[in-house]
C-alpha cells in the first residue's frame, strides 16, 4: 500500500467513523423534540448524547484537516465545488452545536422551544446534505481539466442524490432510535422502539433502493468487480436484522452501526483509486495519486496519526465507558 | 463587489468573530483550572462554587468558539481553493494535527468535566479541566504554526505549481511562530483574567456573594497582572522580530514613508496622506523608534517607498504597500490598550493585596468597562498581522488576489457572507444576553449547574461506580 493509499484509507475511516458516531446523535437530535412529551422527557433524550456529540463532530473536523493535508486537491475541489450545500451544512452544525449549550440556560418554555427547533433542524439537514454529497461522489461531478468543479449547485440535486439524502436521513434516524434504546429505560425507551418499528421498514426500503440504483447508475459498486455489491447488500441485511425487537437492544445498535459502516465504507472503497470522479472525462478525475501531497508530508502525518490515534481512541472509549449508564427521568439533567 | 472582496470580508469578519471567543476559552479555562486546583488543595467549598460560577460562562463561550471554528477550517477550501491547492501540503498538516492532538482532547474532556462532577475521583476530574486547557493551548499553537507559514514561509520547496513541505522542523521552529505564540498565549490569559476581574468588580460593588467574588477578583487580578507584565515583553519581542522579517508591515504601522534618520523618531501621531505617499503632519518622540526596534538609541528603518522599490525589483511590478492608515492606528490602539491593561492589572493587584476587597469604588466601577479592552487589543493585533501581510496571502510567494476559488461565483459568496453575518449577529446577541443574565442574578446556586450524571448511580445498565 502506498502512502497516499494509506491516507485515503485513514480519511475514509475518519468519515465512516463520523457517520457512525455523529449519525446516532443526529438521529437523537431529530426525534428529541417529538418523542419527548414534556421538558423533562426531551432533556432525557438530549442527555443520551450530551457527553458525546462534540467529540463525535471532531471526527468530521479531523477528516477535513486530514483531507487538506494529505489531498489538497480533493479538499479544494470538494469544498469549493459543494459550496452551497456546505454553507447549509455549516449553518446547521452551528445552530445545532449551540442549541445543546443554550437550551438549558433559561427556564422558559418559549426559549427552550426555540432551541429545540434549532436542534431539530440542525440534526435533520446534515444527514440529507451528506446523502446528497455521497450520491454525487458516486455519480461523479463536472470536474474540469483544472480540477475545478463547473456549474451551479442545482446540478447536485438529481433524483439519485435526493434518494441518497432521504436514505441517509432514515438510516441515521433508525441509528439514533437504536441508540436511545440502549441509553434509556421504561416508557421513553418503549416510545423510541415504537417509532423505530414504524420507520425502520422505510429505512430498509430506501437503503435497498439506494444500493440497487447505485449499482445501475454508478460504477462504484462494480468498479472492483461484480461481487463487490455484496458489501453494501450486507449493509442492507444488517439493517434488516437489527430491525427485529428479538435481536436485543445492544445487538440492534451494533447492527445499524455495521450497516452504516458497510454502506459508507463500500462507497469509499468503490470510488477508490479515484477520490472524486469527473463526469466530464475519466482523465479529469482526481485520484489518490494526482490529488495527494508529497511523500514527506504523508510520511510525517503517518507518524503523527499512528502515535496519536491510540490515545484518542482510548480516551474516547473511556468517556463512553464512564457515561454508559441509562438515563432516567428522575435524574438531574443537563440542557 | 467581486468574489475576492467578499471572500476577504468573510474571512476577516468570521475570523475576528471567532477570535472573540478563542482567547476567552484559553484564558478562562486557565483561571477555572486554577480555582478548581485551589478547591482540591484547600478543600474549601467556596472554591468549588467559584469554579462552577465561572464555568457556566466558560461553557457558553466555549460552545460558540467551537461552532464558529468549524467554519474556519472549511472556508479555506470553500473560498480559497487555489490557495488550498497551493499550500495544502505545508499548511494542511497543522490543521490535521490540531484536530488529532487538540480538538479530540478538548471535546472529550470538556464533556467528561461537565458531566463528571460527582462521578469521578476529584483529581481525575481536576485533570480533565487541565486537559481541556492544554488542548486549547495546543490548538492555538498549531493554528499559529499555520499562520506563521503564511507570514514567514519556511520548510518547503516548490514542486511544480505547488508548495511542498520538505522540513517539518523548520515549520515548528519558524521564528515567526515563536514570536507570535507566546504573545497570543499571554494575551489570552489577560483576556480571561480581565473578564473575571471585571465581572467580580461589578458583583463586589453590588455586594453579591462577597466572599466568592473577593476571591475571584484576587485570583484573576494576579493572573491578569502577571500575564500583562509578560505581555509587555512578548509584544516587544514580536514587534522587534517583525521589524527584521516583515519591514513593510512595521513601516506601515509607523507610517514611515521614507527611510528614517539614524536615530529614528517615533510617530505618536501622523496625518497620513496615502495618495501622495507621505505624512502631512507628524508628532514625534526622538530616538524612540530606534530604541523600540533595536533596544539601542541608534539605527534607522527602511521606509515604505524604499521597500516598495526593493520589492518591485524582487517580485516584479505591483503595489506592495499595505493599507497604511489602518495599520498605523491599529498598532497604536493595540499597544496603547496593552499599556493601559498593564497599569490596571498592577493597580488592581496593589489595591487587593493582603486579601482585602478593593476599597476604591472608582476602580471597581471602571473594571467592568475594562473587560472590553483585551478584545479591542486582540482584534487590533490580528488586523495588524493580517492586513500588514497584504498584498500577500503567503508572504513573498502567493498574492491574496490569486488565492480565491475560481469556481465559486460572487453571488454564492455573497449569499454565504449574508447568511453567516446574520447567524453570527444572532449568536452574539444570545451570548451577551446569557452572560448578562448569569451575571445579574444576585444569588448563585451550585445545584442549578449539576448534571445528569449526579444521580445516574441509581440507574440500571451500568455496573457500579467509577469512583473508588
Amino acid at each position: 500500500m502506498s502512502l497516499a493509499e494509506f491516507w485515503y484509507l485513514l480519511i475514509a475511516i475518519l468519515f465512516v467513523g463520523f457517520f457512525v458516531l455523529e449519525g446516532f446523535d443526529f438521529g437523537v437530535g431529530m426525534v428529541a423534540r417529538f418523542l419527548g412529551k414534556n421538558d423533562t422527557e426531551k432533556r432525557v433524550y438530549i442527555n443520551t448524547i450530551g457527553p458525546f456529540w462534540d467529540a463525535n463532530e471532531v471526527w468530521l473536523i479531523t477528516a477535513g484537516g486530514a483531507m487538506f493535508a494529505a489531498f489538497p486537491h480533493w479538499y479544494a475541489t470538494m469544498f469549493s465545488g459543494f459550496y452551497i450545500p456546505l454553507v447549509f451544512m455549516l449553518l446547521a452544525l452551528i445552530i445545532r452545536g449551540v442549541s445543546f449549550e443554550f437550551r438549558g440556560k433559561v427556564d422558559d418554555p418559549k426559549w427552550r422551544n426555540t432551541w429545540d427547533w434549532t436542534l431539530t433542524i440542525g440534526s435533520f439537514l446534515p444527514p440529507i446534505l451528506w446523502g446528497v454529497v455521497l450520491a454525487n461522489f458516486m455519480t461523479g461531478m463536472p470536474i474540469g481539466e483544472d480540477k475545478e468543479m463547473v456549474g451551479g449547485f442545482l446540478q447536485f440535486l438529481h433524483p439519485f442524490a435526493l434518494l441518497g439524502g432521504v436514505m441517509m436521513l432514515a438510516l441515521f434516524l433508525v441509528h439514533g432510535l437504536q441508540f436511545i434504546s440502549i441509553r434509556t429505560t421504561g416508557e421513553l425507551n418503549e416510545r423510541a422502539k415504537r417509532l423505530n418499528d414504524r420507520v425502520s421498514p422505510a429505512a430498509l426500503i430506501l437503503l435497498l433502493s439506494f444500493v440497487i440504483a447505485g449499482y445501475f447508475i454508478t460504477d462504484v459498486f462494480t468498479y472492483h468487480g461484480q461481487t463487490f455489491i455484496i458489501l453494501p447488500l450486507l449493509g442492507v441485511v444488517a439493517l434488516y436484522w437489527g430491525m427485529s425487537r428479538d435481536t436485543g437492544e445492544r445487538a440492534s445498535f451494533a447492527l445499524t452501526t455495521l450497516s452504516i459502516i458497510l454502506l459508507t465504507g463500500s462507497i469509499f472503497l468503490g470510488i477508490f483509486p479515484r477520490v472524486m470522479i469527473s463526469s466530464i472525462s475519466e482523465a479529469y478525475s482526481l485520484t489518490v495519486d494526482n490529488a495527494s501531497s508529497g511523500a514527506y508530508t504523508l510520511k510525517l502525518m503517518s507518524y503523527f496519526s499512528l502515535a496519536l490515534l491510540p490515545f484518542v481512541l482510548g480516551y474516547q472509549a473511556w468517556s463512553y465507558y464512564i457515561f454508559r449508564k441509562r438515563i432516567k427521568k428522575e435524574d438531574e439533567l443537563e440542557y | 463587489m467581486d468574489a475576492l472582496m467578499i471572500a476577504r470580508l468573510q474571512f476577516a469578519s468570521t475570523t475576528i468573530f471567532h477570535y472573540f471567543f478563542v482567547p476567552v476559552s484559553i484564558g478562562l479555562a486557565f483561571t477555572i483550572a486554577i480555582m478548581q486546583t485551589l478547591y482540591v488543595i484547600k478543600k474549601k467549598d467556596v472554591y468549588r462554587k467559584m469554579t462552577k460560577f465561572w464555568a457556566a460562562l466558560f461553557l457558553i463561550n466555549f460552545a460558540v468558539g467551537v461552532v464558529t471554528g468549524i467554519l474556519q477550517e472549511f472556508q479555506f477550501g470553500m473560498n480559497w481553493s487555489t490557495y488550498s491547492r497551493f499550500v495544502g501540503d505545508v499548511f494542511g498538516p497543522s490543521l490535521a494535527i490540531e484536530g488529532l492532538l487538540a480538538f479530540f482532547l478538548e471535546s472529550t474532556f470538556i464533556a467528561v468535566w461537565v458531566f463528571g462532577w460527582n462521578r469521578l475521583p476529584k483529581k481525575v476530574h481536576l485533570a480533565s479541566i487541565w486537559l481541556v486547557w492544554i488542548g486549547s493551548v495546543a490548538s492555538a499553537f498549531w493554528i499559529l504554526s499555520a499562520n506563521s507559514f503564511m507570514q514567514n514561509p519556511v520548510g518547503f520547496e516548490f514542486a511544480g505549481d505547488r508548495a511542498q513541505m520538505d522540513n517539518f522542523l523548520a515549520i515548528l521552529s519558524n521564528p515567526h511562530l515563536w514570536a507570535q505564540f507566546p504573545h497570543v498565549l499571554v494575551t489570552s490569559l489577560v483576556t480571561g483574567a480581565f473578564l473575571v476581574a471585571g465581572i467580580s468588580a461589578w458583583k463586589l460593588l453590588r455586594k453579591h456573594d462577597v466572599e466568592m467574588f473577593k476571591r475571584s477578583f484576587r485570583v484573576s487580578i494576579i493572573i491578569g497582572a502577571s500575564a500583562a507584565f509578560v505581555m509587555l515583553f512578548t509584544g516587544h519581542w514580536q514587534a522587534q522580530y517583525l521589524v527584521e522579517s516583515q519591514p513593510m508591515k512595521m513601516a506601515a504601522a509607523e507610517a514611515l514613508w521614507e527611510t528614517s534618520d539614524d536615530p529614528a523618531p517615533f510617530n505618536v501621531y501622523a496625518s497620513i496622506n496615502a495618495e501622495e505617499k507621505k505624512n502631512d503632519y507628524e508628532l514625534q518622540i526622538p530616538y524612540l523608534l530606534s530604541f523600540l526596534s533595536f533596544n539601542k538609541f541608534s539605527g534607522s528603518l527602511d521606509g515604505l517607498n524604499q521597500l516598495q522599490a526593493e520589492y518591485e525589483d524582487k517580485y516584479g511590478p505591483g503595489d506592495y504597500i499595505p493599507a497604511v492608515k489602518p495599520l498605523f492606528w491599529v498598532f497604536r490602539i493595540m499597544t496603547g490598550v496593552g499599556g493601559l491593561l498593564l497599569l490596571l492589572g498592577l493597580y488592581g493587584g496593589y489595591v487587593s493585596r493582603k486579601k482585602q476587597v478593593p476599597k476604591r469604588n472608582l476602580f471597581l466601577k471602571f473594571m467592568p468597562w475594562a473587560m472590553a479592552l483585551p478584545f479591542i487589543a486582540n482584534t487590533a493585533g490580528w488586523l495588524l498581522t493580517e492586513l500588514g501581510r497584504q498584498p500577500w496571502v503567503v508572504f513573498g510567494i502567493m498574492k491574496t488576489e490569486d488565492a480565491v476559488s475560481p469556481s465559486v461565483s460572487a453571488g454564492e459568496m455573497l449569499f454565504s457572507l449574508i447568511m453567516f453575518t446574520v447567524l453570527y449577529s444572532l449568536l452574539a446577541i444570545v451570548t451577551i444576553y446569557l452572560f448578562a443574565r448569569h451575571i445579574k442574578k444576585p444569588e448563585f446556586h451550585e445545584e442549578e449547574q449539576e448534571t445528569t450524571s449526579d444521580l445516574l448511580e441509581t440507574g440500571e445498565g451500568g455496573s457500579g461506580h467509577v469512583t473508588s
